[in-house]
């Protein structure tokens, strides 16, 4: 089996953010960057555990610049078999898809995995777009994978619940919690992850459709108001009277 | 040429969040002189879509839309516009939202935006659309630049509202000969409570301050008493405390409600990720250092299992003065 894992190179989920002084870029300065964790806990993994007990080749794919490469060994090291950089801005969600689907259309993948959304642009858009692009199915928010005799099984959330599906392959998927777990790379994947191959792939042209004029960071919190434990019917007083919460 | 919405059923209702989104199209529909068409698939009373603001809504049949495939809603809509001359396609940012706006936007070349929170800036033929990035921690405004837009609208940024109006309703037969998905559905489970965690106005929420399963008696009953949803914090829904479908935080659902009440959680960033869009939260917590009361509107420091039953006492008290 064929597995392709789309990869973003996103900060660490306990970065503070910051932008540059006239608000219209992300300030990365100091910022640890790392893989996107919905694509590398659930999809990365899950293809590594598919491979392991039916055999195949895991690649994994990173749309971006060439200071995302630390990020790409790091998929390597817990195990993918080899990697592909495409060389562009990932600034707009229809150009990345249009980028992928032009790497993949003639690869002949079985399976293309990504996480639910990114955790910074928290879009949930790349894997749809890929589809409509590669005129493939589509599974959102998948919870579990199997795939026997070229079938794909796969539990999924839906509106207030979860459906089961079958789907022959082969298909796009956005994976979610519950997939499977985190691995650690260890020692040897971290030593093989520098030999293992990372082609860089130039950019296609590709349509932008939207970009990012300005940022702005959430208004905090103002003072959290205490009130005394031993008086909590206060609170119902000031979620009614104060904040017209109920 | 009109504003065209994408709006769903649950439970023989029309979901709030698709009147969200008429509502929300209806504001940019009067901005560009015309009007809302509503597309739903199945059967329901559509007397609140005409009330939210769409002058038409068309009821889309085809015998292939039984499950809400993305493969075929996404011809669907696309023929919907089409015939209605929709440069402007409006999704609820929800399960369908998530998988067929980006795929109709792929196949259109229409610019989108996913998870819009307020309304767009309209000026010639761009337009300008805030949405939450970084977990919520920040916002970016977009401009979309293409001549067809999508914009999916985050639930419960804005309040439904409902005026008089009436909708013309007619079916719109569907061409889904040329599209046939290999997806076929095995098993459907529905998650049996009363309250969709994601619509839910107020939610109380408990984690593992509460130390046992055993002890979210006190949770359900002043979630009962609020009229409100349960939800639980990550490492709960881990150990299997509570169902899976309740755990809200930036890996389980994320929720934006009026009203967020958090009971032993100590706020850990990926939590926050998931309810910093509530619009007002409460932390109860007995450690005073708990990360979350930095991000609360309301705090109380002590024991969960003496306050929970003395605000279930308040809320009946205070129920019974105001009805």
């Amino acid at each position: 089996m064929k597995i392709l894992v789309c990869i973003s190179n996103v900060p660490d989920t306990t970065t503070k953010i910051a932008f540059s002084a006239d608000n219209s870029t992300f300030n990365a300065a100091g910022v640890q960057f790392v893989i996107n964790p919905y694509d590398e806990w659930y999809a990365l993994v899950r293809a590594l555990e598919l491979k392991e007990a039916q055999g195949g080749n895991v690649t994994i794919l990173h749309v971006g610049a060439a200071d995302s490469e630390a990020t790409i060994r790091k998929g390597l090291a817990i195990g993918a078999d080899d990697a592909v950089r495409i060389d562009a801005e990932p600034n707009d969600a229809f150009a990345v898809a249009e980028q992928i689907a032009a790497y993949a259309k003639d690869k002949g993948f079985d399976l293309i995995m990504a996480g639910k959304e990114t955790i910074n642009y928290n879009g949930s858009m790349v894997g749809a777009m890929l589809a409509e692009l590669m005129n493939l199915p589509y599974v959102s928010l998948a919870t579990k994978l199997d795939v026997a005799g070229g079938v794909a099984t796969i539990e999924h959330d839906i509106d207030g619940g979860t459906e089961v599906v079958e789907c022959t392959l082969p298909l796009v998927l956005s994976a979610n919690k519950g997939m499977a777990e985190q691995r650690i790379p260890n020692m040897k994947g971290i030593m093989s992850a520098r030999t293992k191959p990372l082609q860089v792939v130039p950019a296609v042209a590709t349509d932008k459709l939207t970009n990012i004029t300005s940022y702005e960071l959430a208004k905090g919190r103002t003072e959290c108001k205490f009130i005394d434990a031993s008086t909590p019917e206060k609170l119902i007083e000031l979620l009614h009277n104060e904040a017209k919460a109920i | 040429m009109s504003v065209l919405i994408y709006t769903e059923i649950a439970k023989g209702k029309i979901k709030k969040s698709s009147l969200e989104a008429v509502n929300y199209g209806s504001r940019i529909a009067a901005q560009l002189n015309t009007s809302v068409t509503a597309v739903i698939v199945g059967d329901a009373d559509t007397a609140e879509l005409g009330k939210a603001g769409a002058k038409k809504v068309l009821k889309l049949k085809n015998d292939k839309l039984t499950s809400l495939d993305g493969m075929y809603l996404t011809t669907a809509i696309e023929q919907a516009a089409n015939a209605e001359g929709a440069n402007v396609i409006v999704f609820s940012h929800d399960f369908t939202g998530k998988e067929v706006a980006p795929r109709l936007a792929a196949k259109l070349k229409a610019g989108i935006v996913a998870g819009a929170v307020d309304n767009p800036v309209i000026s010639g033929d761009s337009f300008a659309v805030k949405k939450n990035v970084f977990s919520g921690k920040a916002t970016a405004l977009y401009a979309i630049n293409s001549a067809k837009k999508i914009i999916s609208l985050l639930p419960n940024s804005f309040q439904v509202e409902l005026k008089d109006g009436s909708a013309e309703v007619a079916d719109f037969a569907v061409n889904l000969d040329a599209v046939n998905s290999p997806i076929k559905v095995k098993e459907v489970k529905k998650v049996t409570t009363e309250l969709n965690l994601p619509d839910a106005e107020l939610v109380v929420s408990a984690g593992r301050g509460l130390k046992g399963p055993e002890n979210w008696g006190m949770v359900e009953e002043l979630a009962k008493e609020l009229g409100a949803a349960t939800a639980c914090s990550r490492p709960v829904a881990d150990m299997h405390w509570r169902p899976h479908h309740e755990h809200v935080g930036q890996t389980g659902v994320a929720i934006r409600p009026n009203l967020y009440i958090a009971i032993g959680i100590s706020g850990a960033i990926q939590h926050l990720a998931g309810v910093n869009g509530s619009k007002t939260i409460v932390v109860i917590n007995s450690d005073k250092e708990a990360p979350f009361f930095k991000s609360a509107d309301y705090g109380i420091v002590g024991d969960a299992f003496e306050i929970v039953p003395k605000l279930v006492a308040a809320v009946k008290n205070f129920k019974a003065n105001h009805n």
